[in-house]
Order: structure tokens, then sequence, then C-alpha cells
């Protein structure tokens, strides 16, 4: 089996070989789909119990504390502990609530994100599913999430879970927005929609570097869109815990509260990982023009490494926010984004639009 | 056909119970909040879930022991509250207390309102949804928190008024962690402000929200950092000078604002004064006994007695009613907090539900103190 951290076409490539060696098609993509489901399913629930391990890290050294240390070296087996002893909780179904919506939101909610996660390019070759509309379903896949997160609250028969989710519904319907038009400005300049075409355009210099202004723009408020769609603080209005104890997830418990909680930190994932791919290059390397040394060191460091490098550099910025950052009130979330997010958004369409007919880019 | 639909909906105001279990009350206090949508309607707040019926049990205590009975109303102003029956006491009595025991009391009421206004500014940030504030206040808080322990034992519950005088004498390293202590604190109070109050989004959510007027403020009965905002004078430390205040000098922080915003900065200022009290203070701290003598079993002559004193939440009033016997015959607190809480009707009428806890924090609630 070749493997090469470079190229991970090779691999699967030579995984592919093999296996159609002696079976017979159907089954090679059985066997394939299966592999590449259990890939993923594994990489969400580390990278899921990392995230929350990360988080609390983070948390603790913005708030001057330690974080978990008991547990483990540098308490790094505390989340797994947490995680053992959410899936041994009791599962509670309140009373009179709708049983069968409220079962079915946590599974919309964790299989959103999964479906999301397939199209994002970890290295070179180390992507699930490079449709030629890539950014197109990443955006519509996770505006589906949402779906989960009204059902949940509507089903769950409170009144802090309903209004955490009317809050949650009107907040992402309006960021999607936002989200969406910063992609169409990268699209515009990057020419395709396709995930892998844009990594490779971006070869020769990150996207953020060459489309100057309206791409940095663009970045800030994708940042600031994908905080909100994430739900995550300042924009964390649909937990609000001092407001709403925990919002639309109140009366979930055990493994269906996990799922949430999983889906918050994918979610975060899928956004870093966009910004990203749209902003930072994929996983290529940071390249400066003509320094041959330079780039040579950099093209050592494998993609993959550098791929969670940037990946890890956004949710780090993200994280930054929520422990910094008072929480904006309901109003005030939408206004920012109708009245100054949008048409900013807007006019900086307009902008690429002219940077990249005229050529005035890098 | 939407009017036959508009006709068949019936919508109304539904009601939220917020506590007596909910974060942002600190305590047990309920509010049944009249939401529509977001909107707030109407704020009915339910006292009483932590009723422990002070005032009654005091009827068959002795005096001095009604003094401990006080660190459980406001915990968090504990030292004000036994000076004030310690004071009311004394007063009755017509003892004299030396000056050492009056700058003592001076100086820990003022620990007492700083740590008091640390822990305020630490939940405010965290009703807001600013987590880190809590850890700065609390880092902070630490340290009067140890002082205290070193003075009396205690760290909450501090004990340490007695009629006559206070229970111990200072400990010897009491002037030294004082004075690191304001000298750090001095430091690190401009923290606070470029943590929270400069905050774009904390000022947007908090100047010109929950205006309380001068004339509603006095009419309402609102005392404290809540009322001077409004620009109602009424520190007692100022207009009626107890203990060791009419010997320092400090200003009286009046805002006239009356908002959210102003309420907050009020409390910040008063950190500032706090501690140019204890700058004052702290090193003329004059000789003498820390203990008046008194007799064995304290009797107060039949009458009334009453006391104000100016805690970190507002003014809070002793009332004592003696027929000469060893137990008082009825004891009335006129606590601050009480009063404050039924301003919060009136302040977040027509506002959202975000804003109720934001106004409700600027209140500074001890559900102890309202309940008794």
């Amino acid at each position: 089996m070749a493997f090469d951290i470079y190229d991970f076409t090779t691999l699967t490539s030579s995984i592919h070989q093999s296996l159609s060696e002696s079976l017979p098609p159907l089954a090679v993509e059985m066997i394939e789909w299966t592999l590449v489901g259990l890939s993923m399913l594994i990489f969400v629930a580390l990278f899921g119990l990392i995230l929350v391990y990360l988080e609390r890290k983070v948390c603790a050294l913005f708030q001057q504390r330690l974080g978990p240390m008991r547990v483990g070296k540098w308490g790094l087996l505390q989340t797994i502990a947490d995680f053992v002893k959410l899936l041994m909780k009791e599962l509670i179904t309140p009373n009179r609530a709708d049983k069968f919506l409220y079962n079915l939101a946590p599974f919309i909610v964790i299989i959103v994100t999964f479906m999301a996660i397939a199209a994002i390019p970890f290295a070179k070759g180390l992507q699930a599913l490079d449709f030629d509309i890539g950014v197109f379903y990443v955006s519509a896949i996770s505006s589906l999430g949402v779906i989960g997160i009204l059902l949940a609250g509507w089903a769950s028969n409170n009144k802090y879970s309903l209004i955490g989710a009317m809050r949650s519904g009107a907040q992402i319907i309006s960021y999607e927005l936002s989200v969406g038009l910063t992609l169409i400005t990268m699209i515009i300049f990057a020419g395709t929609m396709q995930i892998s075409g844009i990594v490779d355009a971006q070869a020769s210099g990150w996207f953020i570097f060459r489309g100057h202004i309206p791409a940095i723009i663009a970045f800030i408020i994708f940042l600031i869109a994908g905080t909100a769609e994430t739900n995550r603080g300042p924009f964390d209005l649909a937990e609000a815990e001092s407001e709403l104890t925990a919002g639309f997830h109140t009366e979930y418990s055990g493994i269906k509260f996990a799922f949430f909680f999983l889906a918050e930190y994918v979610n975060l994932f899928i956004v870093s990982a966009m910004a990203t791919v749209l902003f930072l290059g994929g996983w290529q390397p940071l390249h400066f023009g003509s320094f041959e040394g330079f780039n040579q060191v950099m093209d050592f460091i494998p993609p993959i490494f550098w791929f969670f490098g940037k990946v890890m550099f956004i949710i780090y910025m993200i994280m930054w926010f929520k422990w910094t950052f008072p929480r904006l009130r309901v109003d005030q979330i939408l206004t920012l984004e109708w009245k100054y997010l949008l048409p900013v958004n807007l006019f900086n369409i307009l902008l690429m639009t002219l940077i990249v007919l005229m050529g005035w880019h890098f | 056909m939407s009017n036959n639909l508009q006709d068949k909906i019936e919508t109304q105001e539904y009601i939220v119970n917020m506590g007596p279990q909910h974060p942002s009350t600190h305590g047990v206090l309920r509010l049944m909040v009249n939401l529509e949508g977001e909107i707030v309607k109407n704020v009915d707040p339910v006292v009483g879930y932590i009723h422990s019926g002070i005032e009654k049990m005091t009827e068959s205590l002795a005096y001095p022991q009604i003094i401990h009975l006080t660190d459980r109303m406001d915990y968090l102003s504990a030292h004000m509250n036994n000076e004030a029956v310690a004071l009311c006491i004394e007063n009755a009595l017509q003892v004299e207390v030396s000056d050492r025991v009056k700058v003592i009391r001076t100086l820990m009421a003022e620990l007492q309102r700083l740590a008091s206004h640390q822990l305020w500014w630490c939940v405010m940030g965290m009703d807001m949804g600013a987590l880190t504030t809590f850890f700065y206040g609390l880092r902070d808080r630490e340290m009067i928190l140890d002082i205290f322990e070193e003075t009396c034992g205690a760290r909450l519950t501090l004990n340490y008024s007695t009629p006559g005088g206070v229970m111990f004498d200072l400990h010897p390293n009491f002037q030294k962690r004082v004075k690191e202590f304001t000298k750090y604190f001095r430091k690190v109070l401009p923290e606070y402000n470029q943590l929270l109050t400069g905050n774009v989004i904390f000022k947007e959510r908090t100047v010109g929200l929950g205006p309380l007027s001068k004339e509603d403020a006095i009419a309402y009965g609102v005392t404290g950092p809540t009322g001077r905002a409004s620009g109602f004078a009424c520190d007692v430390r100022k207009h009626n000078p107890y203990s060791a205040y009419d010997r320092v000098q400090f200003n009286e922080i009046l805002r006239t604002d009356g908002d959210t915003f102003g309420r907050y900065q009020a409390r910040i200022d008063e950190m500032y004064e706090s501690l140019n009290i204890i700058d004052q203070l702290i090193d003329n701290i004059p000789e003498g006994d820390y203990q008046a003598k008194m007799k064995g079993v304290i009797k107060l002559p039949e009458g009334e007695f009453y006391q104000r004193v100016e805690t970190a939440r507002g003014e809070l009033g002793v009332y004592i009613l003696s027929d000469g016997k060893k137990n008082p015959y009825r004891v009335k607190f006129r606590s601050p907090v009480f009063s404050n809480l039924w301003v919060l009707n009136h302040l977040i009428k027509g506002q959202k539900i975000a804003d109720l806890v934001a106004v409700m924090s600027t209140l500074d609630l001890v559900i102890p103190d309202i309940d008794r």
C-alpha cells in the first residue's frame, strides 16, 4: 500500500486497485463507502473531543486558570470521561413533548454536520465528495441544521426552549445570507464552485493576499457570520445561559444532549475549514513570491498539517471572541446583519466583480 | 381568508417563571414574567423562597446574638450589617467606643464594599454573557477575603463587630496586607474597564436602558449606588456619618443618567472612592481598646432605637423596640435590596427579555436580604 503524506491520491488509488483485483466492482464500491464513512465517523468523534478539550484550555487561558488538570496528564482524558458519563446518563423525554420530533431533532443536527464535513478537503486527495458545486453544497447543507434546532425547541414543550429556538431560527436564517454572499464574492474571484478547484487556484497565493480589499472584507464578514451561524458567543442567543438556562437543548439529556454539543463543535470546525479553503489557501503551503528557499521549506511541511494549522488558528480566533465579548441582544443581532453586514456585503460583491473584470488583483 | 384565520387563532401573552431556580436570579428569587414574544410586558417578583425568619428569631435572642444573624441577610455586606446592629445597641446604651474601633470598623466596611462590588462586577459580566469577567473579579476578591480571614477567622460571615467594639484586635499583618491590596487593586481596576466598560457590545446593551428618574428613585425608596446613579443623594456615610466617616474625605458618587450604564459606572466609581477612604485611614489607626467595657448581660432601656448604615447595596436601617428585657420586643430591618427590587417592573416594562437580566444585574440583588 503506497502512502505519501504529500499526496493522498496515491493511498486511495492503491486501496482501490488492491480491492479491485479480487472483488467485483459493486463490492469494491460498498467497501470503499464503508471505509470512508467509518473514517469520517472516527474523525468527527475524535476531533469533537479534541475541540472540547481545546475550548476548555483556551477558556482557562483567558480566565487565568488551568482548566482540566486531574484526569490524565494535563487533563487530557477529561473530555473522554465526560463523554462516557454522558453516554451512561438516562435519556429523559418530557411529558407531553412531541416524542417523534423530540427524538428526531438531535439526529438531524448531527447528520447535517456529517454531510457537510464530507466536502471538506483535508489534504491533497483527502476529500470524500468533490462536486463541481461543492461550495453551494456546503452552504445548502449547513443551513439544514437550523431545522433540527427549531424542532428541538418546538418539540420540547418548554418555553425557554421555544424562545431559544425562535431566536436561533431568526439568527441563522439572517446570517446564512451573509455567509452565502461572502461565498459568492470568493466564487467570483475563483471562477469555480468546485472546492478542489478553489484550493488548486490558490497554489500561487492565498486568496486573502491576492484578492486584497474585497477578500479581506469578505474574510472579516465570513468570520462574524460564521461565528453567528455556529451559535457561539457573542451570538449564543439560542442558548443564552443567563437568560434561557440552556435555550433549545434545555430538556435534552445524555447522548442526545451530546449530539447537540458535538454538532456545535463540528460546525465550528466546518466554518473554520470553509474559511481556510476560501481565504487561506486550504492545504496549500504559504509561499512568498520569489523566496525560493523559504518556499521550499514551507513545501516540506505536509499539506494536512497546513490545513489543520490554519483551521486551528481560526478556531482559536472564534473561541477568543466567545470568551471576551458580552452577548448581543436579539434585535442588535438582526440590526447588525440587515443594516450593516448585508449592504457592505452587496457592495463588496460589486467591488470584487469590478476587480476581477479589470484584472486589478494579483 | 387571512381575516378568518386571525379571528380563529387566539394569541395571548405567556408567562415564564424565571426562577426560583434560574442562573440569572442569583438565588431563589422567582420572577413571573409576562412575555409577548421577546418583549417583557410585566414582571412580578415573588419573594419568600428563602425566608428564614430572622426578624422573628431575634425576639428570643440576646442582643449580642442578633449580630450573628445579620450576617446571613446580605451576606456580601456582612460587616456593614453587623456594624448596624452594634451601632444601634451602642447608641441605645450610650456607650462611647474608642477611636480605634471606629477606624477598624470603617476600614473593614470599605474592604467589604470593595469585595461586594467586585463580585457584583463579575456577575454582571456573566449575566451579559462575558464569562471571563467572573474570574477577574474573583481573583481580586480573594485578596480581601484573605485579609478578612486573617483578621477575624471568617471569610464571608464575619461576625466581627460586637456591641462596644470588635471581637479581636487587628492582626499585625493587617496594615501591610491592606496596603499591598490597595496598591495592587489600583493597578488592576483599569483592567475592569478595558474588559467590560469600554466594550462596544456592552455599551450598546446598557446605555439608555431602563432609565430611572430621580423622582422615581425617591418614590420607590431606591438607595445605594442604584439610587445615586439617578441623582438621589442618599449616601448615609456622607449625610449622617457614623463610625469614622466624619474624619475622611470622599466624594458621594452622583450621576444624572440613571440608566443601566449609569448604575454600572456608579459602582465602578465607588470602588475608587472606597480605595481613597482606605488609603486615608490605613496609616492612622489610633491606639486604644478594641472593646469597650460592657455588662455581661446587655439590657436596652425601654424605647425605640434606629440606626442607618450604608451597605454595598444601599441604606440598611435597624429598628429595635425594647421593653427593657434582655431580648428585644421587636426588631425590623429596612433592607436595601427589598426596596430596590420593586423598581424592576418599572424599569423593564416594554424592554426585551435579555434586558431584564441586564437591569436586574445592576440592581445588585442578594436574595436573602429580600426575604430575611
